[in-house]
């Protein structure tokens, strides 16, 4: 009874918890303590324990849920479908020829998958099971770290990782703070700092933390890593306090503590609603074009499936009307089928004539094309020269689900920065009020005294303006969130401080900013440290300023400028702001803003990243209301993020322009080489950039996007003031189309540039009254077109001031064109994100800000330039691979089929099947299969250097170009020449006669041997002749495969098999092999069948060969004449 | 860590080697080896006009005079066919074809005379060919029980299902079941040689060596463990359309009785299409220089047995001689010269075309 109860407690807990879910804020009991009472009661929550489920499946649900999801795949249905109808109804092949290549691919998968998941098991298991230290009752105590709750006060050391999602409360360190890595959450390995609520801080030993009273507030989990509100409410001796928590208190599962002996926090999320297990949802799946082509072969191949087994159908009640031919006397039919209904009889029939040609749609398609994508991609990562020594990274691959796609690219859609930049950054310049000073280039890392360290451009400031000189360079020390790193092994941004004596360097996750602090250090200030709230820097007269640093207005990329507001010694507040230029002039209300403004465009047009510094004085009532204002929207557990917006936009404002700063980042190595490769390759290139229209531009013309006879169209908010967007619009297409309409579109033409070049470039602003939809009816989308068909014509387009969901926006317009581009989008930002997963490919760049575009990217690649080999080489060869790979699947099943088709007017339509059941069921699995698989991983139709060499070579395989429908259409006729003169030949030999030496006859199965030894030597010797690359082991498949069928055979004839039914193969291929006509035949019927292959290859190549086929033959002429150079040579020297 | 490399795996199962962290980065160079650098050492040949044309010359060149070869020797096969169904009022075995009834005790006779023109040298292989008979209709083609066949007791006595509805007679099983078994041929021919003085005389006809070695040794055997067929067939029944049961097949030789009589054999190989032959007897070559079957009147005596009006068959008797390519098939021989001269043909059109095409393309259109 006491059971009973107990399991009914825990169901209806259960549906109470149901309830619960919807909770959209959860509040936590820190060391479980219950809040003192008359405080609000919270409803007590339940929360998983802190297990990690990665695994899919358990040890008794694994067979039906995997069965289950593998079906639901369409092939594995119809395959399943096909052997269900072999087994109920009377079928020509027995259920072993479907049901064993299915059973094999379903257990193959199933291992697969099963041991994918037993290895999550384990792992789930290690992580479960690894200990983790609980403070309880006042004492540590190890628990399993699946033992973890919600609430449990956990101690973690240094280099240890975080158990779960942690709310931090104290550190070793006095100021509350710790340091954390998330590289194996995200892949940046820079230190971030995190922080402890200043209440609680203080309590950093076992016995004191274990005294906190606090409840947290917080929302519920989200898969957001950088997002986090929360609330703690601390009970003190009086009364409670609350304080906020961000994202900044809150430590993630996954990272790592560093440099920091102890913490201690509390688990706010644990087991399955952490962050990171949050993040595990895998993305969207991304089908390649050549999966689609595939998918209509699929759907022609059974329509002529169907309609075969249709006609089949009909021809067999034609035939049979006559009853001696349905029923005569020697082959009666059984009493029960004589009863059933004719209806019956001829579905049934249909039903086994389906089954007789199912083969034509072919399991191990599927698997190989899956086994080659899979294998394939390690050729990927193999790749040396995708190697980069500086990052000691070779190239990542996310998928090879698309390794195809990146020989059918036709858009490159790229970032800027870090991308085709090094993001990389040199201070160059700065200039305040006008005045320019420029450091030194080379400083060797030591401080210069006075003002020996820079030059100064204009004359000499006066005093007023010696103030805002000083005034500017301690807005840039200041104004950061630079931290001072004070040891050696960081993978992040290094830069030293004092170059060898001392090991400091400055890490940020901007490299802008530490180009800036360090700049600043070579004018003179040096940035310290910030150490107990308070910013230390080193002023020119080597004295220590101290500055208590007040509030910071973190940088974001929609109010794109950041703030600081500071309390000089003096006592003066300050709030120093600096951001990018258009954000920053709109604010300013005094200054020398013409002079500033003109120096940043000089300097845009150099390609430089500028950015503006204004600052603003705060009187203490003033500041006494930021304050307010800042801390009621950090408290807020709702929008917060909306409420900090606002409070950002009413406090950076009235400011008093400072100046400005240049930093240069450098272009990549090659981008340029890598941008004109693709050009000749005739995949167009955007660049999509969140940068100034004048950096943007400069970078584009370094990295040849542009060139200097480009003739640049702008579509930008500065035109469509003057004019309306509509005119500008209809004026550039007119322009465009002049030049494009008189020809005819032939790429070559477009190739040589003798016609001008366009440039288009257009800005955030304008692209989004472009797409703005809903205007005016149906003018907007008139508007789109506008614009994609003025896109269309220009050979290089440039979008500035992108939002990061506009640059997705871009890429949407794009794909959703008529011509239904593939486009590929590469970046190195999160801000990238979102073209990534939009576009057909999406690449990651290694670069500096983050791993979170290699995490969400297709492939990863170290650098820019390795795009090149990416799509020109890999890309190429995949391409070539799988569209081979594609049509000869199918080739081969039509030459496989169409006898039995053929067959069936010659047996009554009886369904009678050719070949041998154990030839039916081998075909696709075993004598046909390795070959071609092995083509897929292997062939190189050219020489990767060539390919590299010559990019025009992509344009061969543009446009889906080897799996058109004429290609398609090309192969399946000769896969029925094949079928015919394969089966025909075998008819007239054996055509009422005997082929032997010693007159014995010969019956059906040596005529289906004979015709399917013909068959397998045939579509193994086709795959020969289309393979350009021999290396020992295309050798060993090719003739290993053919060996294998003949030894196959002759075991398989050679004994009586007792666990066969019907012993009908018994010999039949040693007597037939023992004819000498059947050989001759053999001979006779395989060249006949390759003969019209060779012959149209041999003319379509010499009369209209295409690039690659002149390269190809080339290359041979050019062997051979360095062959005969050499003889000639050599006989030379004989004489 | 742990979880580190948790999440290494998690993010892709293809590369649990990417992992996270900063010690691995000397790990990840990939190594340079031809193979995964995909720089194996490789023949590269290109099928153009010039490197193929060689090869068509020479299949030309081996094909025609196989061809012809194939073609002679085809031509120098001598064969006869005679059709003896009896479709026609004037054919003598009209009437047998005509009066056709199943449960007849008395067999019906008839005598076709011809002539050959030409002596056959060396052995006469004498067949008998059906047409319209599909022998290869799935329903008959299955109807077997190779267990049954090959000796196997418990398959004697309970065959398989799929000698439905040869299965049993009544309630005892049918040996050897199956519709194959049923239809068995059981016209009997007799050749007899008529000589310049009216004479007639018996030419021995040989039925050892009709069927496949392997299928007379191996595939086919009696039920074992009874030397004495009767027996062993004891508890069976003969197939519905048989006139005597297995054991009986052939009087004359008790080693070519029950499943491995010759005929029997012969006829469960099922043919390839419904028009077909099959091995009758064989005329062996008599010593000397007289020829097997000299030029001059022959008469054929038929035992008519065999029904096929009823689905409009043909039943015929050819004598045929052999050569190493079996007997007479012009096709192969014109097949064989027919594909030789395309290819010769298609080597002077490339020849040509090579000449004016490919050197102009390899000269001028290649960037060096």
């Amino acid at each position: 009874m006491g059971m009973d109860f107990s399991t009914l407690r825990t169901l209806i807990s259960r549906y109470c918890v149901g309830e619960e879910n919807w909770v959209d804020s959860r509040t936590i009991y820190i060391g479980h303590k219950e809040p003192p009472p008359g405080t609000e009661a919270f409803i007590q929550q339940r929360f998983p324990d802190n297990r990690i489920v990665s695994s899919k499946y358990t040890f008794w649900n694994f067979i039906p849920k995997n069965m289950f999801e593998q079906f639901r795949r369409v092939a594995n249905f119809y395959f399943l479908i096909i052997f269900l109808v072999q087994l109920i109804i009377d079928t020509p092949t027995s259920p072993v020829t479907s049901g064993l290549p299915l059973f094999f691919v379903i257990t193959v998968t199933a291992i697969k998958q099963g041991y994918e998941d037993w290895l999550r098991h384990k792992a789930d298991n290690a992580v479960n099971q690894c200990p983790v230290h609980v403070v309880h009752h006042g004492k540590v105590v190890r628990k399993q770290s699946r033992k973890l709750r919600v609430g449990d006060v956990v101690l973690v050391k240094e280099d240890e990782a975080f158990p779960c999602d942690l709310i931090l409360l104290s550190s070793s360190r006095d100021d509350g703070t710790c340091f954390v890595t998330t590289a194996s959450l995200d892949g940046e390995s820079s230190h971030k700092t995190y922080y402890a609520v200043q209440e609680t801080k203080a309590y950093n030993a076992e016995k004191e933390v274990d005294t906190i009273h606090a409840t947290i507030e917080c929302e519920q989990p989200q898969p957001d890593l950088y997002k986090f509100v929360g609330r703690i409410n601390i009970y003190m001796t009086t009364e409670p306090v609350a304080r906020p928590l961000g994202s900044e208190n809150l430590l993630l599962r996954g990272a790592t503590l560093k440099n920091t002996e102890y913490i201690y926090a509390v688990a706010i999320y644990t087991g399955m609603e952490t962050k990171m297990a949050l993040n595990y949802q895998s993305k969207s799946q991304k089908r390649s074009a050549v999966e689609k082509s595939m998918n209509a072969y699929l759907v022609v191949y059974l329509c002529i499936l169907i309609s075969k087994a249709l006609i089949n159908t009909a021809l067999k009640y034609v035939w049979q009307s006559d009853p001696n031919k349905d029923e005569p006397f020697y082959n009666q039919k059984t009493e029960a089928e004589r009863q059933r209904h004719v209806l019956i009889r001829a579905f049934t029939d249909f039903l086994a004539f389906m089954v007789l040609f199912n083969y034509i749609i072919p399991v191990s398609m599927y698997v190989t094309v899956e086994m080659q994508k899979f294998l394939g991609s390690y050729f990927i990562m193999w790749d040396d020269e995708m190697f980069d020594e500086e990052l000691g990274e070779r190239a990542v691959v996310n998928t090879s689900d698309l390794n195809e796609e990146l020989g059918q690219v036709e858009y490159v859609f790229t970032d800027k920065t870090g991308t085709l930049t090094e993001n990389n950054m040199e201070f160059i310049e700065c200039c305040v009020d006008g005045h320019v000073y420029v450091p030194h280039a080379i400083c060797n890392g030591q401080v210069m005294p006075g003002a020996a360290g820079m030059d100064m451009i204009d004359s000499s400031p006066g005093p007023a303006a010696r103030e805002h000189e000083e005034l500017f360079f301690r807005a840039l020390c200041l104004c950061h969130t630079v931290q001072v790193k004070e040891e050696d092994t960081v993978d992040g941004i290094k830069h030293g401080i004092h170059q060898g004596k001392s090991t400091s360097f400055y890490i940020s996750s901007s490299p802008d900013e530490v180009a800036l602090v360090e700049g600043m250090k070579r004018l003179g200030f040096t940035y310290l440290r910030l150490k107990d709230g308070r910013m230390e820097i080193l002023n020119r007269e080597d004295e220590v300023e101290k500055f208590d640093l007040l509030e910071v207005l973190t940088f974001d990329s929609v109010r794109r400028r950041m703030s600081v507001i500071v309390r000089a010694s003096t006592g003066e507040v300050y709030l120093f702001c600096k951001g990018a230029d258009s954000s920053i002039f709109p604010r300013v209300i005094s200054g020398k803003v013409d002079q500033v403004r003109a120096r940043v465009e000089q300097n845009a047009v150099e390609g430089l990243r500028t950015l503006c510094v204004a600052y603003r004085s705060l009187n203490p009532e003033q500041y006494e209301e930021v304050f307010q204002q800042l801390n009621r929207a950090k408290l807020a557990l709702q929008d917060r993020d909306k409420q900090l917006a606002e409070a950002y936009d009413l406090i950076e404002k009235d400011l008093i322009l400072l100046g400005a700063t240049a930093v240069e980042d450098r272009l990549q190595e090659k981008a340029a080489d890598t941008i004109e490769s693709l050009h000749k390759a005739g995949i167009k290139v955007w660049v999509l950039t969140g940068d100034k229209m004048e950096t943007a531009a400069a970078t584009c013309y370094a990295s040849k996007l542009f060139h200097r006879n480009t003739q640049i169209l702008e579509l930008t908010t500065k035109r469509t003031e003057e004019q309306s967007l509509h005119d500008v619009l209809f004026e550039l297409s007119r322009t465009v189309l002049r030049q494009h309409g008189g020809m005819t579109r032939d790429t070559f033409s477009e190739l040589s540039g003798d016609c001008t070049d366009y440039g288009l470039i257009i800005d955030g602003a304008t692209l989004s009254a472009v797409m703005r939809p809903g205007q005016e009816g149906s003018n907007s989308g008139n508007y789109k077109e506008k614009f994609l068909e003025i896109c269309r014509n220009c050979s290089a387009v440039l979008c500035c001031r992108m939002a990061p969901l506009q640059k997705a926006q871009i890429v949407k317009l794009i794909k959703a064109s008529e011509e239904h581009p593939i486009t590929l989008a590469i970046g190195d930002g999160a801000n990238d994100v979102s073209m990534i997963l939009e576009a057909h490919v999406g690449i990651g760049i290694m670069g500096k800000e983050g791993r979170q575009a290699v995490r969400n990217s297709d492939y990863a690649i170290p650098k820019f330039k390795h795009l090149k080999k990416m799509l020109l080489v890999h890309g190429h060869y995949y391409y070539i691979r799988i569209s081979e790979l594609v049509q000869y699947f199918f080739y081969k099943n039509v030459c496989f089929i169409f006898p039995q088709f053929l067959y069936q007017f010659f047996c009554g339509f009886s369904q009678q099947p050719l070949y041998d059941t154990a030839y039916l069921t081998l075909y696709n699995i075993s004598f046909t299969s390795l070959p071609i698989l092995l083509y897929s991983l292997m062939e190189q139709h050219i020489n990767m250097d060539i390919l590299k060499k010559d990019p025009c070579l992509y344009r061969d395989i543009a446009k889906n170009s080897l799996l058109r429908w004429p290609t398609f259409i090309y192969w399946t006729i000769l896969g029925v020449y094949d079928a015919i003169v394969m089966f025909f030949g075998a008819y007239f030999l054996f055509d009422n006669t005997t082929f032997t030496s010693n007159g014995q006859m010969f019956g059906n199965w040596t005529f289906g041997t004979l015709v399917f030894t013909v068959l397998v030597f045939t579509v193994t010797f086709k795959l020969a002749l289309d393979t350009h690359y021999w290396t020992w082991i295309n050798h060993f498949i090719i003739w290993g495969s053919l060996i294998f069928f003949v030894v196959f055979s002759l075991l398989w004839g050679g004994i009586i098999w007792p666990f066969l039914n019907y012993q009908r193969m018994y010999y039949v291929f040693m007597q037939m092999l023992s004819s000498g006509p059947a050989w001759l035949s053999i001979i006779l019927l395989i060249t006949a069948s390759l003969l019209p292959d060779v012959v149209k290859k041999v003319i379509w190549r010499t009369l209209w060969p295409t690039t690659t086929e002149r390269i190809q033959q080339g290359r041979n002429n050019k062997r051979y004449e360095i062959a005969l150079a050499y003889m000639s040579s050599d006989s030379l020297l004989m004489e | 860590m742990m979880a580190s490399s948790y999440n290494a795996k998690e993010e892709d199962g293809h590369h649990s080697g990417a992992s996270s962290g900063t010690g691995v980065s000397k790990n990840k160079k990939p190594d340079n080896t031809a193979f995964k650098q995909q720089r194996l050492p490789a023949w590269q040949p290109i099928l153009t006009a010039g490197s193929v044309l060689p090869a068509f010359f020479v299949i030309g060149l081996i094909f025609i005079p196989i061809g012809i070869g194939l073609y002679v020797t085809s031509n120098n096969i001598k064969e006869f066919e005679i059709d003896y169904t009896g479709v026609s009022s004037d054919s003598p075995c009209y009437n047998c074809a005509k009066n056709f009834t199943w449960n007849t005790t008395e067999p019906c006779v008839c005598t076709v005379n011809f002539t050959l023109h030409q002596p056959f040298e060396s052995n006469v292989f004498m067949y008998y060919g059906l047409s319209n008979f599909y022998q290869n209709h799935r329903r008959y083609v299955k109807s077997r029980d190779d267990r049954q066949l090959n000796g196997d007791l418990s398959a004697l006595t309970d065959p398989s299902k799929e000698c439905e509805p040869y299965r049993k007679s009544g309630d005892v099983s049918i040996a050897p079941c199956g519709a194959i078994a049923n239809s068995l041929f059981n016209d009997t021919l007799v050749l007899y040689y008529v000589d310049s003085n009216n004479s007639i005389s018996e030419i021995p006809l040989v039925k050892k060596g009709i069927a496949w070695w392997t299928d007379k040794h191996v595939k086919f055997r009696n039920p074992a463990g009874n030397s004495n067929l009767t027996l062993a067939f004891k508890d069976t029944a003969k197939p519905v359309n048989w006139a005597k049961p297995v054991y009986e097949l052939d009087p004359s030789d008790p080693e070519n009785n029950g499943f491995i009589n010759e005929d029997f054999i012969v006829w469960m190989r099922t043919a390839a299409l419904p028009t077909f032959r099959k091995l009758y007897r064989i005329i062996q070559k008599k010593s000397g220089a007289t020829p097997t079957l000299p030029n001059g009147n022959y008469m054929l005596n038929i035992t008519y047995n065999y029904p096929v009006l009823s689905f409009d068959g043909r039943k015929r008797m050819i004598l045929s001689t052999i050569s190493w390519m079996g007997g007479k098939n012009p096709f192969l021989g014109i097949a064989y010269i027919t594909v030789g001269s395309i290819c010769f043909f298609l080597g002077v059109v490339l020849l040509i075309i090579h000449h004016k095409y490919d050197n102009r393309n390899t000269s001028a259109d290649i960037p060096s």
